[in-house]
């Protein structure tokens, strides 16, 4: 017996169910990025992976396939010829699921899905110890995150001591801890 | 049909909604530094759009 779908069903009858999975779909693949409710972002979430399993294989057979779900063929051949190959070096976990602030109206439960656009880890790793240009970039990166760390631990220490001083030092700290936090976001 | 017997009292009703409470949401401060803004946990900042590092909606 095949395991039942996880969650709740969507709309009123399985046609409209598809139908609105097949849209949300291909909404996500078209912009990367949608915001709908948690229980059809969390429904939503197996539905797209397995396309894109599908989009990795990439022969006429997952094509025709995937042709059945996103009728639209730019959407197919954008999941096909640039979304499929990207997450080449990821095994699964194409998409993520962030919560947001309920909906004004019904108050339902909200959520950002997207394709999730980093690369992993270990790709970015292997990418370095290839080329010499990469390594430098990504040495580079690992000393401003070093920086980062260093000027984020006074600016704490000031927040910390502040309450024990005079109502005014205590301002003045802050507007001078805030002013490092700013020029801090600005070399990032 | 089942029906009620008796007209409900208005002592009665008065004591069930009196049970109807609300509760105070859990707030906790935005990670962004430059925000800090009270917010729920393990949701998107509603002031400046972030999570976790990242962008993931338009500033309010």
């Amino acid at each position: 017996m095949p395991t039942p779908t996880k969650g709740r069903r969507l709309g009123g009858s399985p046609a409209h169910e598809r139908l609105m999975m097949a849209n949300l779909a291909t909404s996500l693949f078209t912009h990367g990025r949608i915001k709908t409710t948690q229980a059809k972002a969390k429904r939503l979430r197996p539905f797209a992976e397995r396309l894109i399993s599908k989009a990795k294989r990439g022969d006429l057979h997952n094509r025709r396939e995937v042709l059945r779900v996103i009728r639209d063929k730019d959407v197919l051949h954008k999941l096909f010829a640039e979304i499929g190959p990207f997450f080449g070096d990821r095994d699964g976990g194409y998409t993520r699921i962030i919560k947001a602030m309920p909906r004004k109206g019904d108050n339902a439960p909200m959520a950002v899905i997207e394709l999730v656009n980093e690369k992993t880890v270990t790709a970015e790793a292997e990418a370095a110890r290839k080329t010499t240009f990469a390594d430098s970039t990504a040495s580079e990166a690992e000393e401003t995150k070093a920086e980062d760390t260093t000027t984020e631990a006074p600016a704490e220490e000031t927040k910390a001591e502040a309450p024990a001083e005079d109502t005014a030092a205590e301002a003045d700290e802050a507007k001078a801890s805030e002013a490092e936090d700013k020029s801090d976001e600005k070399k990032d | 049909m089942a029906v009620p017997k008796r007209k409900m009292s208005r002592s009665n009703t008065r004591s069930r909604r009196a049970q109807w409470k609300t509760t105070a949401p859990t707030l906790v401060a935005c990670s962004n530094r430059t925000c800090r803004q009270p917010k729920l946990p393990h949701v998107v900042c509603p002031e400046c759009g972030t999570y976790d590092g990242r962008q993931v909606a338009r500033p309010a």
